[in-house]
């Protein structure tokens, strides 16, 4: 639980963050809620050499509406997701995903874009992202959620690109995620997300994959009709989820279905 | 100044301001001038024969002092760590255990080498440099598996697996199976747990080159034996080592008994000169602290279809790990509790200690009793089932009324009234009521289960005669100190040990009301070898009250007869004309000659004492309890199973125990609180699992390890009963472990229960959603 040495250096700027990314070689990392690098690096699981703490840097920290887009800075904690008028009046399923992340402590430090850019498998807010089709914005272009997640801790970041905002739709119609989990604040064992769109139900489902997937045979079963268990069958769809103490990958299957229908009812 | 009863009282723990304010003082919160810090590196097989270790990169790292192995460890330690004789004298193969690994490393987390540097993060670092070279072999993690002829072994030169062996017989079994018209059969699993304390274990020692002393700090539950045995293996008198624990951020029962550590750091300060410290971190704790339970059960259970109990016969294969746990063997007392609170004809309980590539068990909250009761209470749901009885009447049926009460093995429980605890848990969760909820939401489809402990725990350890054999020779009473100073207040000295139980305030109850003081005139120490009596016995098995509190209320006696001799030379009147009545010795019938026990303190450190009477107001006592003391109750769980998903969620949890006499409820229901909650966590949650080819763990940290916290465990409505016992003057018992005993067996026969409609009788430990979902998908198949 004793961490490796390493530097650290404070970014002012987005400029700045990048500039001390590139000359702190392809290791460095970026800190900001610390809420997973640390714990990974207590455990010597991750050794980075260099670490580049945004947390002051104050244009990362925004959540504002532009061109009837939701657009929420990459720093942004947690807790303020939970309580942003902005953010519950335009998309209040991403309220709500934050109000089930971790526990207080965590909700306090953590951040959305430290959690799109670390991309663990149980994140929620990559399930948001993926089943609206969210844009990452990072400090040299754009990314749609979609192509953002290519595996399990693997995104389309290059070593010193920093993930500066998540552009989301704006959806206000009912919605839910369902979060399984042992205890309140465990990562989920597996988790499903539910948003009714003008262009009809988004499904996304949390750690039956190795990234956030867009349940779309859900999705199209639920255009052309049918009900909302019937629907549910389809979550499964092309997933292979792994084993591990918690679940079997079997189990996971099977909450993905119980999951998805259970909150289509709820949210409907 | 009008003194009022405390014992009884819902006094607030006295404690509680400085721990809960970042004002405790633990082993990382000592940084005496000169302090270098210790790493262990540990081996990451499961059982590997070392073929080499290189320091040499690790050494050449500037701040790091030295690398140590094991033969830099032989010139300074002598012989193995302690392995009590305890209840189990039939031991077949005790491997000797050196406190760090030479040839052979036999779990994983076994050291092998230490390093010792200026800083922790430098001696973190340079562990990682040291280079050890390993030869894998086989590795032993099933404890059935290790029984068959031609499982590997355990320890490449043992002649088997088999740590112990033996059978316990208390009356005719084969008499009572040959009357059965019902039989059950069960197989029931005890997981391993991990004990997860706050605080992780830390050791500070210094060892002083210039007069030879040797001074320990360490989170101990148990400093006094510590001291005994690493004086020993470090060749120094007793009296030159001191122990101190302070406060220390829980146990759970997993620092009783001495680690590797608690020998390495101090020989490390003795070969450098300079105080040590090692502090485990997480990944160690739950890699290395003593494991709990760990057993398999089998048994039989033989019935007449009246619900009248006959006959019990059990197997228990205990999983000890590489090494027998010090007071390991303790928990085969699950054997001699297996019959619970009942009348049977015979139990017969075989235990057998089975040696496996794993970290040593140990005992663990409750240890053996919660493993006796919730094989106890699943047969008797069991029989309950086989017969179509409800699970309170067989119990009534059959409940032992006749105190004392002699069980089959020989134990006498002092005293219990288990129909009243039932009764009124019945009452109080609507038992009626429920059973009608659980019928009508079966027609739903709905899975509801009752499910009950009635429950009974041998402890307050104990008799000097039964406990010798358990310690090798030091009978486990125990010693407290009394000192009044001159000014009128109160030194009080045990040799229990507090780590969250609140003696601070429980014991200061007991002294302030047997001498007539406020609470604050009373100022209470332990867990400092160099402190009070000459020996303490340490706090486990809910021993502290009924062993200790006794010694304390003797000692207080003893100080305020003397005090009363002297008084009524002060008064000049003759000590029978005195009453002892708010803190002051009064003369019967003239109530302005008085002396308070405060001015009788004065006096007593003065001139003109009686003739023969030596100056100073103190005394040490000891206190042999007559026999163990037998807290019971019962715990009654609804419970409701998500069909679905497997999930369970209690819907209402009634626990009504019977403690004798209480001290300060509010610190028994606080015990109770975190006793059921750790029972819960058995039941739901908490295990330790290791993959079963390569003896690695799995669980090696708690987002794996799964501690529930006050959001998992549900509202608890408590009352009680009081019985008191006969066997000590304030007729306490135990209350300590008695939640962590009772409650997992009513969480799991309320599970039990709840799948019954889907013929499911059994359920094992923990009831995890995936477990409980996969038993539902197999049962509807």
């Amino acid at each position: 639980m004793i961490p490796a040495a390493f530097e650290y250096s404070r970014a002012t700027s987005v400029a700045d963050a990048v500039s001390q990314l590139r000359s702190g070689g392809p290791e460095a990392k970026v800190i900001a809620g610390g809420q997973s690098l640390l714990p990974m690096m207590r455990l010597r699981l991750a050794q980075p050499p260099h670490l580049v703490d945004v947390n002051h840097i104050r244009e990362l920290d925004h959540i504002t509406i532009k061109d009837g887009r939701l657009r929420v800075g990459g720093l942004t904690r947690h807790a303020t997701l939970v309580t942003s008028d902005v953010v519950r009046a335009n998309l209040p399923l991403l309220a709500e995903m934050a109000s089930e992340v971790g526990d207080p402590q965590v909700r306090t430090r953590g951040t959305l874009g430290g959690v799109m850019a670390h991309a663990d498998a149980a994140g929620d807010y990559p399930t948001i992202a993926v089943m609206l089709d969210a844009t990452i914005v990072t400090d040299r272009r754009e990314i749609p959620a979609r192509d953002f997640f290519q595996h399990l801790f693997t995104t389309a970041l290059e070593p010193d690109e920093l993930v500066c905002e998540v552009v989301f739709p704006l959806a206000t119609g009912p919605h839910r995620y369902l979060k399984f989990r042992r205890r309140l604040f465990d990562w989920a064992i597996v988790a499903v997300g539910v948003q009714l769109t003008d262009s009809g139900w988004r499904v996304g489902i949390t750690h039956a994959a190795p990234t956030a997937t867009r349940a779309h045979s859900v999705e199209e079963a639920l255009r052309s009709g049918a009900d909302f268990h019937e629907a549910a069958r389809r979550a499964a769809d092309g997933l292979h989820p792994s084993s591990d103490v918690h679940a079997s990958s079997e189990y996971r299957l099977h909450l993905a279905e119980v999951l998805t229908r259970r909150a289509l009812e709820q949210a409907a | 100044m009008a003194v009022s009863q405390l014992i009884g009282s819902r006094v607030q723990r006295r404690e509680d301001p400085r721990l809960i304010t970042g004002h405790g003082r633990y082993i990382e919160d000592r940084n005496p001038a000169g302090l270098l810090h210790l790493a262990v590196v540990r081996s990451p097989h499961a059982h590997a024969r070392i073929l080499s270790i290189d320091g040499s990169q690790a050494a050449a790292l500037k701040g790091v002092l030295a690398v140590l192995v094991a033969k830099d460890f032989r010139a300074q330690l002598q012989g193995a760590m302690p392995v009590t004789p305890s209840f189990v004298p039939e031991k077949k193969y005790v491997p000797e255990r050196f406190p760090i690994a030479e040839r052979e490393v036999c779990f994983q987390g076994e050291p092998v080498a230490v390093v010792v540097a200026e800083s922790r993060q430098l001696a973190a670092d340079a562990a990682d440099l040291v280079t050890v070279e390993y030869s894998p072999l086989p590795a032993v993690v099933d404890p059935e598996a290790a029984l068959v002829a031609r499982s590997p072994l355990t320890h490449s030169d043992g002649p088997d697996n088999i740590g112990w062996d033996m059978t316990f017989a208390g009356g005719d079994i084969e008499a009572a199976f040959a009357r059965a018209e019902v039989r059950v059969t069960g197989r029931i699993l005890q997981q391993r747990l991990a004990p997860t304390p706050m605080e992780p274990r830390g050791v500070l020692a210094d060892y002083s080159t210039y007069d030879h002393t040797l001074t320990i700090w360490l989170s101990s539950q148990n400093p006094h034996f510590i001291r005994l045995f690493i004086s020993g293996a470090m060749g120094l008198p007793e009296s030159r080592v001191r122990v101190v624990s302070e406060d220390v951020g829980g146990g759970f029962g997993s620092k009783i008994s001495p680690y590797p550590e608690d020998y390495l750091v101090p020989a490390a300060s003795r070969l450098l000169g300079r105080p040590v410290r090692w502090i485990e971190t997480r990944t160690e704790s739950v890699l290395t602290s003593y494991h709990g339970r760990g057993q398999v059960f089998t048994a039989e259970a033989a019935a007449l279809r009246d619900g009248t109990l006959l006959g019990l016969r059990l197997t228990q294969i205990l999983d000890l790990g590489a090494y027998h746990g010090t007071f390991g063997a303790f928990q085969a007392c699950a054997c001699l509790m297996a019959g619970g609170v009942y009348r049977w004809e015979a139990v017969h309980a075989r235990t057998v200690g089975v040696l496996t590539n794993k970290v040593p068990t140990d005992p663990y909250r409750g240890a053996g009793r919660p493993e006796g009761t919730h094989l106890c209470e699943r047969m008797v749901d069991l029989v309950a089932q086989e017969i179509g009885m409800d699970p309170a009447e067989v119990r009534r049926k059959n409940f032992a009324r006749e105190f004392p009460f002699v069980n089959n093995f020989g134990l006498t429980y002092d005293s219990g009234n288990y129909d009243g605890s039932l009764d009124r848990a019945m009452e109080l969760v609507d038992y009626q009521g429920w059973r009608q909820r659980q019928e009508e939401a079966r027609k739903e489809g709905r899975l509801i289960g009752i499910g009950l402990s009635t429950w009974v725990e041998i402890c307050g350890f104990g008799p000097s005669e039964a406990t010798a054999a358990a310690t090798g020779g030091i009978s486990l009473v125990e010693a407290a100190q009394i000192r009044f100073l001159p000014s009128g207040s109160v030194a009080a000295y045990v040799g229990t040990h507090s780590h969250g139980q609140g003696h601070d305030t429980t014991f200061a109850q007991i002294v302030a009301d047997t001498l007539g003081l406020p609470l604050d005139m009373v100022e209470l120490r332990h867990g400092d070898t160099a402190e009070g009596p000459s020996f303490g016995y340490g706090t486990y098995g809910s021993r502290s009250l009924s062993v200790g509190g006794m010694a304390l209320h003797k000692a207080a006696l003893v100080v305020r007869e003397k005090a009363k001799r002297l008084a009524a030379h002060m008064l000049e009147v003759s000590a029978e004309d005195l009453v002892f009545e708010q803190g002051a010795f009064q003369v019967r019938g003239d109530p302005r000659a008085h002396k308070t026990i405060q001015e009788v303190a004065l006096a007593a450190y003065g001139p003109g004492l009686p003739e023969g009477m030596e100056q100073g107001l103190e005394a040490v006592s000891y206190f042999d309890p007559p026999n163990f003391v037998w807290p019971f109750g019962a715990h009654i769980c609804v419970a409701e199973v998500d069909r679905e998903t497997g999930t369970t969620q209690i819907l209402k949890y009634v626990a009504v125990d019977d403690c004798g006499n209480v001290i300060n409820p509010m610190i028994v229901e606080g015990q109770l609180h975190g006793g059921i909650a750790q029972g819960m966590a058995q039941a739901l949650f908490e295990e330790v699992a290791y993959d079963l080819d390569s003896g690695q763990l799995l669980t090696g940290s708690l987002t794996d390890y799964l501690i529930p916290t006050m959001n998992e465990i549900p509202e608890l409505t408590l009352d009680r009963t009081v019985t008191p016992s006969p066997t000590n003057p304030l007729g306490v018992k135990g209350i300590g472990e008695a939640g962590t005993i009772a409650s997992s067996a009513a969480v799991i026969n309320a599970i039990s229960d709840a799948l019954s409609p889907l013929g499911i009788h059994h359920v094992d430990m923990p009831a995890s959603p995936a477990r409980i979902w996969k038993m539902i998908q197999e049962a509807e198949s």
